[in-house]
């Protein structure tokens, strides 16, 4: 493969951005964490509030889908 | 790279970007949602709705026609317990009457057999006392043929009269 | 193809997770215009079907003891019926059939496209995007039209400090101008790259050495896959019935 300045930059670029994938897995493991330790204190309450557990992963999720998304326009469509 | 080998035909190596395919998959994904929305409003969605609410009432008819086999089944019960106690009550009834009868008839048993001992004791010492009467005079009548026959041994004239008075006077004695 | 180029270069491990999202035309190989037959079409007309077949032929019989089918025909409708319920109140059943039809179409869509050699259509943004615009424009239509102007006090947050609240109506205005976009890109990246990820770990069974370890990669991706599949329809369906929520009742 020759080198290419600009193709260095994409690729290096694009695993910068995978980094946010595995910040967003931090995110997800604090909600999904928190909730479980609401949800042992208080199981009574647990059952009506997973929908927002899965809203709040949702919302956490959709940032590391975007530096996915981000990586994957680096590597193929720049 | 993936731009530079293709060449303008597509200017992305996203198929995803590809705006050439957008109109394809927008006018198909729009006709899916339209049939999907009808087959759903028109056919699915009402059907299982009459279905879950056909099952609510028969779920519902079940549960008063439960009620009201326990409700019967509670009268049953009290019914059953109420005849128990009367045929109780019967069974006590009965007994009474028949120990008063069996007693009465034990009385009266127990009378006419006294009476009849009474009556028969008396018969008894009626003929003994007539035994011991004929015996007596049985005696009286041999002891003065005796006193007599004695008496005419010995010499003397017996005299009828005083004889019987001193056999008496001894008998009595 | 592009790939085909871009994988001879590296040394014989050829990935090319990316060919199963292109849309090809079913016959022939020329372009792709509006009307053409996609491989798209074809992927949302087995959706199609597999929906009539559970919610119309699965419930054809109308037992009051449901048979397996009917059963599950039932639990859909009821997770989605209480969902909206529960989320967005009594008043959004009206708009039932249309969460239903959303929900409906991207579960089947997503499990469909968990078979082998299949097409996702809801791993294109082209796909999703168009759903959640109009999610989107139903919201802001509705919203308008149920509260009139009062429907901007949504973005007037009127628990807040006065000093605080034009800037926190610059910062609500922007988050639900990026909802749409939040909205198809979660659903449409996260089939994306479950995919795709599959799709390279099996590409890494073309070297002998390490082709168990990636097979028992690739099945733990796909069972990861099935529940991703499942919850990103369920996530997109609940955020719906949010949206709804903001529409009938701005006032938080």
């Amino acid at each position: 493969m020759e080198g290419d300045i600009a193709q260095l930059g994409q690729f290096i670029g694009a695993g910068l951005a995978g980094i946010g994938s595995g910040a967003a897995a931090i995110g997800v493991g604090h909600v999904a964490g928190n909730f479980l330790a609401g949800a042992l204190r208080n199981p009574s309450a647990a059952a009506g509030q997973t929908a927002t557990l899965f809203i709040g992963i949702a919302f956490a999720e959709a940032l590391g889908i975007f530096s996915f998304l981000i990586a994957l326009l680096l590597m193929f469509a720049v | 790279m993936a731009s530079e080998t293709q060449g303008a035909e597509a200017a992305t190596g996203l198929p995803q970007l590809d705006i050439t395919t957008f109109s394809n998959q927008i006018f198909w994904l729009l006709v899916s949602l339209v049939v999907i929305y009808f087959i759903l409003s028109r056919v699915a969605l009402p059907r299982i709705a009459a279905v879950l609410a056909e099952r609510q009432g028969t779920i519902t008819n079940d549960l008063a026609a439960a009620e009201d086999l326990k409700a019967k089944a509670v009268e049953a019960e009290e019914a059953y317990n109420k005849a128990l106690a009367d045929a109780r009550a019967e069974a006590q009834k009965i007994i009474a009457e028949t120990k008063a009868e069996i007693k009465a008839d034990l009385d009266r048993a127990n009378e006419e057999a006294d009476a009849e001992i009474a009556e028969r004791t008396a018969e008894g010492e009626k003929k003994l006392a007539e035994i011991r009467e004929s015996a007596m005079e049985s005696v009286r009548e041999v002891a003065k043929d005796t006193a007599a026959e004695i008496v005419s041994a010995m010499g003397g004239k017996a005299d009828g009269r005083s004889v019987t008075a001193a056999i008496n006077a001894r008998m009595k004695g | 193809m592009a790939t085909e180029a871009h994988g001879a270069g590296e040394g014989g491990l050829a990935f090319h997770p990316m060919d199963q999202f292109l849309v090809k035309p079913l016959f022939g190989d020329g372009e792709v215009g509006m009307f053409t037959l996609t491989n798209a079409t074809f992927w949302m007309a087995l959706t199609i079907l597999a929906i009539f077949a559970l919610l119309v032929m699965g419930t054809s019989g109308r037992a009051t003891i449901p048979s397996r089918m009917q059963s599950v025909a039932e639990l859909a409708y009821d997770f989605v019926r209480k969902m909206v319920e529960d989320v967005a109140g009594k008043e959004a059943l009206v708009f039932f059939p249309y969460i239903m039809t959303l929900f409906m179409f991207i579960v089947f869509a997503n499990f469909l496209g968990l078979l082998p050699m299949a097409f996702t259509t809801t791993s294109h943004i082209a796909v999703t995007a168009v759903m959640a615009m109009m999610v989107f424009l139903t919201v802001t239509i509705l919203g308008f039209v149920k509260n009139g102007p009062a429907f901007l006090s949504l973005f007037w947050v009127s628990s807040a400090p006065l000093a605080l609240r034009p800037i926190l109506a610059v910062i609500e205005l922007i988050s639900y101008f990026v909802r749409p976009v939040s909205h198809s890109i979660r659903l449409a990246g996260n089939m994306m790259a479950g995919h795709a990820v599959i799709k390279v770990f099996a590409g890494f069974s073309q070297v002998a050495m390490i082709a168990p370890l990636s097979i028992l990669a690739v099945s733990a991706m796909y069972g990861l896959e099935v529940l991703v599949s499942f919850i990103q329809a369920y996530v997109f369906t609940i955020l719906t019935c949010v949206y709804l929520k903001d529409a009938l009742h701005p006032h938080h």
